[in-house]
């Protein structure tokens, strides 16, 4: 998911570099304001951790591997607003050190995998952590793991909204490639940050930061966030999504700007195909999407009642260790 | 020095070359021009000059190939954005030479002096710099780990690989959370505040 220079145009590229700055001026004030100085090393051995496992890749289907994201993990294990420092950090790294991802396309890389995927992940993770009728271990693992899988889907959507922006190639193709791709990526990454958070949990719980739901994520925090990342989506996905994408050319022309424009800010979602697949490309990959939830909802859900058993078993034995 | 003369021009003048390179690349015409000549010129001279070995660069090109590749092929598929492709893989590899040039001459330490000069917040600062130094000891670490690994769990089926890449991942976090404790207390010690 790391986009090269070359494939976004100015326009794109200004509009995320700028939603990535925006992000992570929130979460430097919530860091400054949370992080209590013994934690600042931690930042920096997080960040390499998360490189690190971004090294490993997992067989994804027969050929294709697929590697961590770790936004969400680093989303629970840090907090929020410290794993948009740490993704930060990891792509800056990554393009300034390893050439992975472009320089110009840090901007739009830092807002789909730093921001989009951490703060969409842990939006879905503290919804669904705080259920009453589950167990708090449960909870947690299920939580995370689902909202791992969401993450990476959610931000392999705004990268391929920012594609199709740019007038790379149309929605209707970059849609159903990256997201069918990342349906089966994100079941990866949702059972790895299962599996990791559960080895985590088992040896030393007290370090996961969004254990028990203890952590405090200020309101505005969440408010700001919230409204960072629907704008990014309404922006680089809504209008390419959607059928009602006219809506904005409407309004362009009602505010009497639409002649200045050289042509459509956005290009047009599905119009103007010769090829009739596209279009059935298109619905057919969000009905795969609908299908993607259910089997990552499930699975997580089971995921987190085979594990929890196995931290419980391990809790007994070390107290009757004493 | 691996990069000879270029090697004594100041880092910050690097970086800004390779922006400038970058963002040159990207602002051409989104068709085939004449125009991509000027950058490619431009990098064939910096890639004499650095003495960047042919091999490692067409190797690192090739790497990156398989993503960029894979976007444009995506183009192909509208006749609004088929004249798009080819220029779009021009651009791409132009730019991941401009990228690969600056990485050949610039360890990452002096990029780092750069971002000092430019004012990044120090909480990123501090934290680039622990993570570039770190990265190779947990990398080390994490081999390590699954070479003991390996040799307790001979053959095993897919399953076990993925119980214990998690388990090697998990404890990789517990030992850099450890390891990030022992660094501030060393860093207390020695006068950080």
């Amino acid at each position: 998911m790391h986009l090269p220079d070359g494939f976004l145009d100015g326009k794109t590229a200004l509009l995320t570099a700028g939603a990535a700055g925006t992000g992570i001026a929130l979460a430097l004030r919530q860091v400054k304001q949370t992080l209590a100085p013994r934690q600042t090393p931690m930042l920096g051995l997080a960040a390499a951790f998360i490189f690190a496992a971004q090294m490993i890749n997992f067989p994804v289907l027969a050929g294709t591997s697929g590697h961590l994201v770790g936004g969400v993990l680093a989303g629970v294990l840090l907090g929020p607003a410290a794993a948009v420092i740490v993704m930060t950090c990891v792509l800056m790294v990554q393009c300034l050190m390893f050439n992975d991802g472009g320089l110009l396309a840090l901007g739009a890389n830092v807002f789909n995998m730093g921001i989009v995927n951490v703060w969409g992940g842990y939006f879905v993770f503290r919804l669904f952590q705080r259920m009453p009728w589950m167990e708090p271990n449960r909870a947690t693992l299920f939580a995370a793991s689902f909202a791992a899988w969401f993450g990476t889907v959610l931000a392999s959507l705004t990268c391929a909204g920012e594609i199709a922006c740019s007038g790379t190639a149309p929605w209707g193709v970059t849609f159903p490639a990256m997201a069918s791709i990342h349906i089966l990526i994100g079941l990866g990454e949702g059972l790895l940050t299962g599996l990791v958070l559960t080895a985590v949990l088992r040896a030393r719980p007290e370090l996961v930061a969004g254990w028990g739901g203890q952590q405090r994520v200020g309101g505005s925090g969440f408010l700001s966030y919230g409204l960072l990342v629907s704008l990014g989506l309404a922006v680089f996905v809504a209008p390419l999504a959607c059928p009602w994408s006219d809506g904005l050319e409407a309004v362009a022309k009602t505010l009497g700007f639409e002649h200045r424009a050289a042509g459509p800010l956005f290009p047009s979602p599905l119009g103007n195909y010769h090829l009739p697949f596209i279009r059935s490309a298109a619905t057919a990959t969000a009905l795969a999407g609908v299908a993607g939830i259910l089997v990552a909802f499930i699975g997580a859900w089971l995921l987190a009642s085979r594990l929890v058993p196995k931290l419980a078993a391990r809790k007994d034995h070390a107290n009757s260790q004493g | 020095m691996r990069c000879g003369r270029v090697g004594r021009v100041p880092p910050a003048a690097k970086l800004a070359l390779a922006f400038a390179a970058v963002l040159l690349t990207v602002l051409l015409p989104r068709k085939p021009d004449p125009l991509y000549a000027v950058p490619a010129a431009i990098l064939l001279g910096a890639v004499v000059a650095c003495r960047v070995s042919p091999i490692y660069l067409l190797r690192r090109l090739l790497w990156a190939e398989f993503f960029i590749l894979g976007i444009a092929i995506l183009s192909l598929f509208s006749p609004e954005t088929r004249p798009v492709c080819l220029a779009v893989l021009l651009k791409s590899n132009l730019c991941v030479t401009a990228m690969l040039l600056l990485t050949w001459t610039t360890p990452f330490h002096e990029i780092l002096r750069v971002l000092r000069r430019l004012r990044l917040p120090a909480v990123m600062l501090a934290t680039l710099a622990l993570m570039s130094r770190y990265l190779p000891v947990l990398g080390e670490e994490a081999r390590r780990m699954e070479r003991a690994r390996a040799s307790r769990t001979y053959g095993g089926g897919r399953r076990v690989i993925w119980r214990s890449l998690a388990t090697v991942l998990g404890q990789l976090f517990i030992r850099s959370a450890d390891r990030a404790e022992r660094i501030y207390l060393a860093m207390t010690a020695r006068g950080w505040k």
